[in-house]
């Protein structure tokens, strides 16, 4: 792949993504025994179509349709002093809600754990669940909190000058996994999660 | 986003949609169990309401009650201000107590301006209605409102015809709507006697007309304005209420002339029988009561993107 920052290398293609989660999906169902009482959280942008994606593949074995939403977390953050206002992304739940639901939330990428910990608050907020599972594309490491995921596309050891970027059919046209490496400048490599970019 | 809201003209087109955009997710909140947010936690708004208000200032409180920030309501009647306190003065007060945002509600246009522009306070200025002068956070909720209704939820008002009716020279809620809803791209109209409409009518983004029939037939929204007694409007502007009703006023004939899809609006609190009869009221193409819940979401949407990352702006 080309890209003007000309460091960036594809760390999973789209063939990676998808076998991750389809592995991903098959461990939910062997962790739950099966897709009762599942609900499927993403965390916008990214983790809503991941968590449809992993719908699809559990429709596929267990011809169930588990039900998906999405759960916004910007309101929630620990940040929001320190950045100028973001824009909301959407909240959707089924009309059950996640009352007593095995609620897996699913993001692209793992890093600080502090969206983790805005989202189970988001959720507390919501009712309250049977048991609250995270289920993440790419774990990069350096937690600032004790969050760990119950189910991971790929463990990706980085150093903190660089940025994971993990593309979406949906938004960016394809699947992809990248890191941005050591080319970057120590000042622009602040790991402060900007925008889109980890 | 910008520091104080004091006059709809202080948003750009996009700064306009994105307290929109926001609002709407914020309005799902009312359907939820907990109506309530961490966003504005510790922070504290006070409500400074030199004029009655009912709507607005419960609102208001509403709305910052809901991001979870301290809200000190502070009315004239009461306090210090009937005891001839200064604007000065009050505001000094306010900046001890350390407010995060005041919210001001004036019965002098200008009012919240001179506090923004003061130095007197730190904290973001919204303006609640001053005087004759602006109501912003009013034209925000209607634009909000008629972007459900006419637009289906999401972008702007490009080319929707928005008639507004009555009582302009007295008026707040016009002239922020005037203002706003010319940024999202509508098409308004004003119909007054020439005697309600102001000096300077030309300067605004709008259209003017004397016939409310005519006007109603190419309307895809008639926003209805109260009669403002309490600034003088029945004094000599029009020969008598009756007379008004008749010729500016919406009863069921003329609701009849509006398109199908044509929604009543009107800011509250209603002249019923003077401006709007009961029947248009309380018909189900009015949507005067859910104007009031979009109110408690398009403020909520205002307060988070006025006060949020304003600590670190103010720390920097």
């Amino acid at each position: 792949m080309e890209r003007a920052a000309g460091t960036e290398r594809v760390v999973l293609d789209d063939r990676d993504v998808a076998r991750a989660l389809t592995r991903i999906a098959h461990e939910i169902l062997e962790r739950n025994r099966g897709s009762d009482n599942l609900l499927l959280l993403g965390i916008p942008r990214r983790g809503v179509p991941l968590a449809r994606r992993i719908a699809d593949r559990i429709a596929a074995v267990e011809n169930i349709e588990v039900p998906t939403g999405s759960l916004d977390v910007t309101m929630y953050r620990d940040d929001l002093r320190l950045r100028p206002a973001r824009a909301l992304e959407h909240t959707e739940l089924p009309p059950a809600g996640v009352e007593g639901k095995t609620v897996v939330l699913v993001d692209d990428v793992l890093f600080s754990g502090r969206t983790v910990r805005s989202a189970l608050d988001a959720l507390h907020d919501l009712g309250r669940p049977r048991a609250v599972r995270l289920a993440v594309l790419v774990d990069r490491g350096h937690r600032e909190l004790p969050v760990r995921a119950d189910f991971v596309g790929k463990n990706l050891p980085t150093s903190l000058v660089e940025r994971v970027r993990v593309l979406v059919a949906e938004y960016d046209g394809i699947d992809a996994v990248c890191i941005t490496g050591t080319g970057l400048h120590p000042s622009e490599a602040d790991p402060a999660r900007a925008g889109g970019l980890r | 986003m910008i520091r104080h809201l004091l006059s709809a003209a202080d948003l750009d087109h996009t700064e306009a949609l994105r307290v929109l955009d926001t609002a709407a997710e914020l309005l799902a909140l009312a359907d939820r169990p907990i109506k309530k947010l961490p966003t504005l936690r510790g922070r504290t708004v006070v409500n400074l309401f030199f004029e009655d208000s009912t709507r607005t200032r419960i609102s208001f409180e509403a709305a910052a009650k809901r991001l979870s920030a301290d809200v000190i309501t502070f009315s004239a009647k009461g306090s210090s201000v009937s005891k001839g306190e200064s604007l000065k003065d009050t505001a000094l007060t306010l900046q001890a107590l350390g407010a995060d945002a005041v919210i001001v509600r004036h019965q002098s246009s200008g009012a919240p301006h001179r506090l923004a522009a003061s130095g007197w306070v730190d904290g973001s200025v919204v303006n609640a209605g001053d005087g004759t002068h602006e109501h912003p956070t009013q034209a925000l909720l209607d634009a909000f409102t008629l972007r459900r209704h006419l637009a289906g939820g999401v972008g702007d008002l490009d080319g929707r015809r928005i008639t507004i009716v009555g009582d302009v020279l007295h008026s707040r809620v016009a002239r922020s709507n005037a203002l706003l809803l010319a940024t999202l791209g509508a098409e308004v109209t004003l119909v007054a006697p020439p005697t309600l409409l102001p000096v300077g009518i030309d300067s605004w983004p709008v259209s003017t007309s004397y016939d409310l029939d005519g006007a109603l037939a190419k309307s895809d929204a008639v926003m209805m304005l109260r009669v403002q007694r309490e600034r003088g409007a029945a004094g000599g502007f029009f020969p008598s209420a009756r007379e008004y009703s008749r010729r500016y006023g919406i009863d069921s004939r003329r609701m009849a002339l509006l398109p199908d899809h044509a929604i009543v609006m009107h800011p509250g609190p209603m002249n019923r029988g003077v401006e709007i009869t009961a029947e248009v009221a309380d018909h189900e193409r009015s949507v005067i009561v859910e104007q009031v819940s979009n109110g408690v979401a398009v403020r909520m949407a205002v307060l988070y993107l006025l006060l949020s990352g304003s600590a670190g702006e103010q720390d920097a």
